[in-house]
């Protein structure tokens, strides 16, 4: 029996040794120690022996029972890891490849710096409204202080649709005479409202016969020029950075007095003169001014009770200054490729 | 153009540097676009001190010129005038003369020439003509010093601005004397006006003529008469200042009336009074009638334009150009001077149907104060008196309906101080008045100010006084504050805040945002007409392509798709928000898409995801299901202009239509181009519920598949519709999954997943059985339809 043992033992562990695979192992583990296999076999021989022969033999044999399962239980892992670890090493993938080209869609730029602007307005407390751009005249013109047979009102700048009575608005502020009118005289009113306008230019690099305007206006009391300045600091800071200064020149417009025109140091060069400025340090970038007291009559507003100031940005005007643009043609002939740049995060904060 | 030299006989501006004056007039509100100063150099004083005939020449001369101390140059030259001991203006070798003429040293016919003796017109001084011409270099006078800069000496160093005046200015600032005023405010002088005054003859004026004004559009018209006038050439500094000016000198008689046109801004004219009879009548012209104008043209008037007249025919265009028939010549002997005032407004009318801008139209276009009105015909009579030897009839005849009644404004400092925002104290805030000229009292701290009648621009409201103080001031003295007003965050009003929202979501889903043309042309504007509405057409549209006011934004939305095709990009995924028009003025904001070619790609793994009717369609019930619509949805097959017929639906909102979908019809475009629009206002208007928070289903839901076979006439969602209404309420979702078509002829299999639960309990495998067996044989039942057997 005994010497049966060892040589069961002996050829075994030489099949385990051999074994070259999970499978094998496992062909073996059923072979030898399952219900038919010899171990098992020896076992059922057990209750033929005598008491002290059989408790020693039980202990041979289940000494036997523990090292081979041991043996082939370390065997299996062995396999089992190398299998793994080779079904790993198959999977590995060229992450050098390119991924899949997720598709977002961007703003067009012009969208992109109107909406800049309204961030900075609206957290100032103005809304953003919206007119139509199928005018009438009185709003466009009348109410705006500028009456008929008035030389501002040239007919040869003016897409009329009827004459001296429905036109494509020319310039934004028609919506400044309709706020202030909805609003009925007794309310106070911040607005911008960034929109469409046509005027008979021939488009060319710097014309468009159609072009944005970002109207502003704010209706309240003892408001000053000085009031706009600071407006325009805080504005024109956030759009170009903190370096910005601004700068009011005299002009004049017919729904504004005082009028002035707005200038902003150039980013480009800070100030020291570049192409961008025209070597002047200095770019002009609104016009705008305190409320015309007509305007405010006008539109229902008492003016020894409100006074306020109105301002207008050409978008095109901004988007070209702040990314470089050269053509205006550019925002209404969309190039997909370029809008493309503007679906990211500008830049970290200041 | 102002020449400073010219405004220095108003106001004393000796000590100003003219660059300096620029920056400081830029910066008080007239913007001095450009200053140009006469300067040509190497231009010196010589002296002729030997000449003698050229060997090889019959006409030309060789001259010795003594140029400055130490240098005598020898100079060839061919003027008919040139000798010994004369004195000449001297071109050395480097100058560059007008035409951009460089002198250099060179030989003529064999001898060595080292500069030009110069005619007044070779350095841009005068006309070049026959006479001129003839006349010979220019003969300096024997007292001249050698060696100096030769334009300086004669007077000629003119320092001139070119304005870029905004319109309000343009009538004060657009003549000498206003912008000597507006000088004088920022420099703090004062203006002395030229002289006025001439002797008048005891003959009156009311015996030769007679006026009458018979049109409202002629406020103002005063005549003067004057005889024995001496037609002759003008002073040289009336020539030097027109020349100046960019005028041409005629003769003393036209010299004068152009150059107190260009003192005062008033236009005057002047009639041969000989030619003239009578009397003169002022009336609006009739339609048709015609009159030649000083340059010859016949023009035809409209009966808005004012024609002066001698009872009968007109003699001249007022405000605009005066008729051949009464024209100043070189015979006259008695002149009819003219100044008045006329409907800004007409004239520039007339200047424009009859296209014909001249100096006096802009003029009168601007409008004009009557006080230099009365001026300008009083300086015309000094000048004509003391150039043209002319006798001035004493009296004016006039015709006076003119509004004199001054500007007051009446205010308190802090009026002005609160509209600046600074404070300019009382005793600043009369310095500030005095420079700019404005009459004043002061009382009790209130001020009240007359405006002088040459700023018509001003109105008399504090704004104005406001204004004209604060650039005077410096807006640099302003400070920046923030408006003293109550706190509140902005929002986006009305259908903003929708167009806002849809466009993120439509950038989300990938699609990028486009901005068109809202005017186009009449081919473009012939598609996707599926609204049956009529375009605006302008009347004065400037091109055929941008002629109409579009209905619809999707002929643009394929513009730019052409565009970026050209350039080679050919996925193309684009929307635009923008406002739409008909005929009727009705506003339409609509949001458009337009997709072609692959929405998602990844090449070498052969992922294409390429834009078809089903991708577009999601993409739009996402959108709308975002904007709170869900469920509320139909897309309903209909034939719609410009799309292919059998791929193109409209879509329904509950049961308003609110848009189209669809591939281009092919015969616009073979490519597979699909395009949506929506009216964005429907979508604004219609109310959406609150979003409120939905447990999810706790208890096991149960599935079934179910698959059709019907006609290919059927619509998958005509069947689902039916499994709805059948599931009643413990059908939770149901999903089309498969489709098979032409599984038999005429015949499509539709695969359906239908998903039964109740929120509140675990369902019981038989009730979902007794529900499903219903909705099989109602199916079955409505569509005539075959339950497909291997599918349950």
């Amino acid at each position: 029996m005994k010497e049966k043992l060892e040589a069961l033992e002996q050829e075994i562990k030489e099949k385990i040794a051999k074994a070259k695979d999970l499978k094998e192992i496992n062909e073996l583990k059923i072979t030898y120690l399952g219900k038919k296999g010899p171990i098992n076999e020896f076992t059922m021989h057990l209750k033929e022996l005598q008491n002290e022969e059989k408790k020693e033999f039980g202990k041979v044999l289940n000494d036997l029972k523990t090292s081979i399962t041991n043996e082939i239980e370390e065997k299996m892992k062995y396999y089992e890891e190398l299998e793994i670890k080779e079904k790993l090493e198959k999977e590995k993938i060229d992450i050098t490849l390119p991924g899949v080209k997720i598709k977002t869609g961007s703003p067009n730029i012009l969208e992109h710096i109107i909406e800049e602007v309204e961030t900075i307005c609206m957290s100032m407390g103005y809304d953003v409204v919206d007119g139509p751009e199928i005018e009438e005249d009185r709003f466009n013109f009348e109410l705006l202080n500028i009456p008929k047979g008035h030389p501002a009102r040239d007919a040869q700048d003016t897409f009329y649709i009827k004459e001296e009575e429905i036109l494509l608005r020319s310039q934004t502020s028609p919506v400044q005479a309709r706020t202030m009118l909805s609003a009925g005289g007794n309310k106070p009113i911040r607005m911008i409202c960034p929109g469409k306008t046509y005027r008979r230019d021939d488009d060319d690099a710097t014309h468009s016969h159609q072009f944005m305007q970002i109207e502003g206006l704010l209706v309240d009391k003892n408001i000053s020029l000085s009031d706009l300045k600071g407006t325009f600091d805080v504005i024109f800071k956030e759009l170009f950075g903190p370096d910005c200064e601004v700068r009011f020149r005299p002009s004049y417009y017919q729904f504004t007095e005082p009028s002035v025109e707005t200038d902003i140091s150039c980013f480009n060069c800070k100030g020291k003169g570049c192409s961008l400025c025209k070597n002047t340090g200095w770019i002009t970038v609104s016009g705008a001014g305190i409320v015309h007291p007509n305007v405010l009559k006008n539109c229902g507003y008492d003016p020894k009770i409100w006074s306020g100031f109105a301002f207008g940005f050409g978008a095109e005007r901004l988007a070209m200054l702040k990314y470089g643009i050269n053509d205006i043609r550019t925002f209404y002939q969309t190039d997909l490729r370029e809008i493309k740049n503007f679906d990211r995060r500008e830049k970290n904060d200041d | 153009m102002i020449s400073l030299e010219w405004v220095s006989d108003y106001v004393d501006i000796k000590e100003e540097d003219p660059k300096e004056l620029a920056v400081k007039i830029t910066k008080a509100g007239i913007n001095v676009e450009n200053v140009i100063t006469n300067h040509i150099e190497n231009l010196t004083i010589g002296e002729i001190l030997e000449c003698v005939p050229h060997p090889n020449s019959d006409h030309l001369h060789v001259c010795q010129v003594k140029v400055n101390e130490n240098d005598i140059y020898q100079i060839v030259c061919g003027a008919p005038n040139v000798r010994k001991s004369l004195k000449v203006i001297v071109a050395l070798p480097g100058a560059i003369l007008p035409g951009n003429f460089e002198i250099k040293k060179s030989e003529i016919r064999g001898v060595e020439s080292n500069g030009m003796l110069c005619a007044l017109f070779e350095l841009g001084l005068e006309e070049k003509t026959e006479e001129t011409y003839n006349k010979g270099i220019y003969e300096v006078d024997s007292s001249a010093p050698i060696g100096i800069d030769a334009l300086k000496y004669l007077g000629y160093t003119d320092t001139k601005y070119e304005l870029d005046i905004h319109k309000h200015r343009n009538n004060d600032c657009f003549y000498h004397i206003g912008f000597a005023y507006e000088i004088a405010s920022i420099l703090n002088k004062k203006v002395t006006l030229p002289p006025l005054s001439y002797k008048e003859d005891s003959d009156s004026v009311i015996n030769h003529f007679k006026l009458e004004v018979k049109t409202e559009k002629c406020p103002y018209y005063l005549a003067k008469m004057v005889t024995n006038v001496e037609i002759k050439e003008s002073p040289e500094f009336i020539k030097k200042r027109l020349i100046s000016a960019g005028m041409r000198p005629i003769n003393n008689v036209v010299d004068i009336s152009n150059y107190v046109m260009l003192e005062f801004g008033q236009p005057l004219h002047f009639f041969d009074k000989d030619k003239l009879k009578d009397y003169v009548l002022v009336r609006d012209a009739k339609e048709n009638e015609k009159i030649t104008t000083l340059d010859g043209k016949e023009r035809i008037l409209k009966s808005s334009d004012i024609v002066i007249t001698d009872g009968e025919k007109p003699v001249c265009i007022a405000g605009v150009m005066g008729g051949e028939n009464t024209e100043v010549d070189e015979n006259t002997k008695t002149i009819l001077i003219e100044s008045a005032i006329f409907d800004p407004v007409s004239i520039r009318n007339t200047a424009s149907h009859l296209n014909l801008k001249s100096e006096a139209s802009i003029r009168y276009g601007k409008g004009l104060s009557y006080e230099y009105t009365n001026m300008a015909i009083d300086r015309a009579c000094h000048l004509l008196e003391k150039y043209a030897h002319a006798t001035i009839l004493k009296d004016t005849v006039k015709h006076d309906k003119v509004d004199k009644t001054p500007k007051i404004v009446t205010f308190k400092k802090d009026d002005v101080n609160t509209m600046l925002g600074i404070q300019i104290d009382t005793k600043d805030m009369e310095k500030e008045l005095d420079r700019l000229g404005f009459l004043y009292t002061l009382k009790d701290d209130t001020f009240t100010v007359t405006i002088p009648s040459r700023r018509l621009d001003i109105d008399p409201n504090v704004n104005d006084i406001a204004e004209e103080i604060g650039r005077l001031y410096g807006y640099q003295n302003l400070v920046s504050t923030l408006p003293k007003v109550s706190t509140r965050q902005g929002k986006y009003v009305g259908d903003v805040k929708i167009r806002k929202e849809i466009s993120k979501r439509l950038r989300t889903l990938g699609l990028d945002e486009v901005k068109t043309y809202t005017l186009t042309s009449p081919s473009m504007a012939k598609l996707f007409c599926y609204e049956n509405k009529e375009a605006i057409t302008l009347p004065n549209a400037m091109s055929i392509d941008k002629s109409i006011i579009r209905t619809t934004i999707l002929p643009s939305l394929l513009n730019t798709y052409e565009y970026n095709k050209k350039r080679n990009v050919k996925d193309v995924c684009i929307y635009e928000i923008a406002k739409t028009y008909d005929n009727e003025f009705n506003e339409t904001t609509k949001v458009a898409i337009l997709m072609k070619g692959n929405y998602l790609i990844n090449e070498w793994q052969q992922i294409f995801v390429k834009v078809d009717f089903y991708l577009l369609k999601g993409i739009v019930e996402n959108l709308l299901d975002y904007l709170g619509f869900k469920n509320r949805i139909t897309f309903k097959s209909e034939e719609i202009d410009s799309l292919h017929p059998g791929i193109s639906a409209r879509i329904y909102l509950d049961k308003e239509p609110i848009g189209i979908i669809g591939r281009i019809h092919p015969s616009i475009k073979k490519e597979e181009i699909y395009v949506c629009e929506l009216n964005m206002k429907l979508l604004y208007n219609a109310l959406i519920k609150p979003i409120k928070f939905k447990e999810a289903n706790k208890y096991p839901e149960i599935i079934k598949d179910v698959a059709f076979i019907v006609e290919n006439t059927i619509d998958s969602e005509m069947i689902k519709k039916e499994i709805i209404r059948s599931g009643k309420r413990i059908l939770s979702s149901c999903d089309v999954f498969d489709l098979y078509p032409e599984i038999e002829k005429g015949k499509k299999s539709i695969a359906y997943k239908l998903t039964f639960k109740d929120p509140t309990r675990t369902l019981q495998e038989e009730e979902v059985m007794e529900i499903f067996n219903t909705i099989i044989k109602n199916v079955e039942h409505a569509f005539n339809a075959q339950l497909r057997d291997n599918s349950i």
